[in-house]
């Protein structure tokens, strides 16, 4: 694990430059009501790499991604987010760099007034876009989540499962520079798990988005860092099977509010911290 | 129930006029900057003014008929009921009106708002718009504080009108009063100044009925009983600033207006 300086890591390299970190945390503390929840996290996030934190619920891994979005202020330290200093931002200058990120919430956070074609194109129809092309482009994000079907179903109508797809097409269909999951798979049956994970996967793979995912699930975390999606069958295959894939995908363990580690799934499973290996056991 | 210091109570309290007034100022504000939702503030519009119009038309009517009848007991031991259209009129126009839409409007659409926006927060709908990119002040408090204004305006005259019908309803069936006796004396009874006592107050009610509704919904926490607590919090909110500030509007504009 290593510490960063943010400041003279976001100086040293230029804007057009693959390697900036696109997000980067630097000492941040946060705490609700005199308790702290995150103490002091330091980490980044390089372009193109999909980042997984795990914990235990409570640890604050969702307000994490929240102040990712400055939807939360810290208390304490700064996170730059695609080059701008979020702490430093006023709420209006935050819409802007919002637009550049998509965010697949906990518990889905559906429009439960809208249909799915308006809960999918919800930025296009801000964006002042005419209602064809919408369409047109909700049914393609819908697509790539294989719910095509559903444009003018009501979230109401939608499965847990199918829900949470959903979310995932209206982060996506804006292809934005970073993707936030906030637990994917919280509260879905195993198989629906699985097909979720398969999707961030695809999704990682095709795009080669920046993300963040949030879980306390183990097994999502090493299903990503251990599999690759093959587009011939159209399913994710273990990484034995195609060795030349590029997963990018690393692991950070919260544990009352620190990182205690920031890593590959090899290190991670290699690590001799009991804390860690009790977890993972 | 827990028990909090006075000291932590001022604090609460404090904020929450602070969050309050800041929203508040920001409807206003969001007026004059982009993007504008006018296809919300009509759906809005319709939802609060053609939704309120019936139970308006019904506490008006009734309102306007009670107090003819009551007053005309007592005009009638001075041998003045002929003044019935005029004590109703003044009445209806510059304080039953007025006040009764927008306790009216607040009972229904504060608590609606409440009751809207406290799910969309507890469910993180709120959260999910924000990162979207989109201000939930312009998208959603701004075109509820825009309709409201405007639509209880135009209910507090339906409720004065039909008051007035209500106060002719019992002078004629009942009183048995002459038609155009009670309109002309309601009529010349009636002076610019009452007027403009009369439509400036529910601009004022219909501001405070919208953004007291916005501000409990938007802060909302604690889940499907938090929201219930919100609109509760809501009625009764707008419902005693509405008392309270017709006080103190009516003596600023009697003074203002120079009515006596």
């Amino acid at each position: 694990m290593s510490t960063i300086s943010a400041a003279t890591d976001l100086g040293a390299r230029s804007p057009g430059d693959d390697r900036r970190p696109v997000i980067v945390f630097d000492d941040v503390a946060i705490g609700f009501e005199d308790k702290p929840v995150l103490d002091g996290v330091s980490f980044e996030l390089t372009r193109g790499e999909t980042k997984i934190l795990f914990g235990v619920a409570g640890v604050g891994k969702s307000t994490l991604l929240k102040l990712v979005l400055g939807l939360e202020k810290p208390d304490r330290g700064h996170i730059w987010v695609l080059g701008q200093d979020v702490t430093a931002l006023r709420e209006q200058d935050l819409f802007e760099l919002r637009r550049k990120i998509g965010m697949v919430f906990q518990e889905s956070a559906l429009f439960d007034s809208l249909t799915v074609q308006e809960n999918v194109g919800y930025r296009l129809y801000e964006e002042g876009l005419e209602e064809g092309e919408i369409r047109r482009r909700a049914q393609e994000a819908l697509r790539f989540v294989e719910l095509g079907h559903t444009l003018d179903m009501f979230p109401a109508e939608l499965s847990g499962g199918m829900r949470r797809r959903v979310a995932i097409a209206r982060a996506i269909i804006t292809q934005p520079e970073v993707l936030l999951y906030d637990s994917p798979t919280g509260g879905l049956d195993p198989i629906t798990s699985t097909r979720i994970i398969e999707l961030v996967v695809k999704q990682r793979d095709f795009y080669k988005t920046s993300a963040l995912l949030v879980t306390h699930r183990l097994q999502d975390g090493f299903t990503m860092a251990t599999h690759s999606f093959d587009p011939q069958k159209n399913e994710m295959r273990p990484l034995a099977e195609n060795p030349r894939a590029d997963v990018n995908t690393t692991f950070v363990l919260l544990r009352e509010g620190k990182v205690i580690f920031n890593g590959t799934a090899e290190e991670m499973g290699a690590s001799q911290d009991e804390y860690i290996k009790e977890y993972i056991a | 129930m827990e028990l909090i210091s006075p000291i932590q109570f001022a604090k609460r309290s404090v904020l929450t006029v602070q969050d309050y007034s800041l929203l508040a100022g920001r409807s206003v504000h969001n007026l004059f900057t982009h993007p504008r939702y006018l296809a919300d503030t009509l759906q809005q519009a319709d939802i609060i003014g053609v939704g309120s119009l019936p139970i308006v038309v019904l506490t008006g009517f009734f309102t306007g008929a009670v107090l003819a009848l009551q007053t005309s007991a007592t005009l009638q031991r001075f041998g003045s009921i002929s003044l019935t259209g005029q004590v109703v009129a003044l009445s209806m126009v510059r304080e039953l009106g007025p006040v009764l839409t927008g306790l009216m409007v607040a009972g229904r659409n504060s608590s609606g708002m409440a009751s809207e926006l406290g799910s969309m927060k507890v469910t993180e709908q709120i959260d999910a718009m924000r990162s979207l990119g989109t201000d939930p002040t312009k998208k959603l408090v701004t075109p509820r504080v825009m309709a409201t204004v405007f639509m209880l305006f135009i209910l507090t005259i339906i409720s004065d009108l039909v008051g007035l019908m209500g106060g002719h309803f019992v002078s004629f069936a009942l009183l048995g009063l002459d038609t155009s006796q009670y309109w002309n004396t309601a009529w010349q009874s009636l002076v610019w100044q009452d007027v403009t006592m009369g439509l400036v107050k529910p601009l004022i009610f219909g501001f405070i009925i919208s953004t007291v509704g916005c501000y409990y919904g938007l802060s909302t926490t604690g889940g499907t009983q938090g929201v219930g607590r919100s609109t509760t919090q809501s009625v009764v909110a707008a419902s005693v600033l509405i008392l309270v500030l017709d006080f103190f509007v009516t003596r600023f504009l009697m003074v203002a207006l120079g009515v006596h």
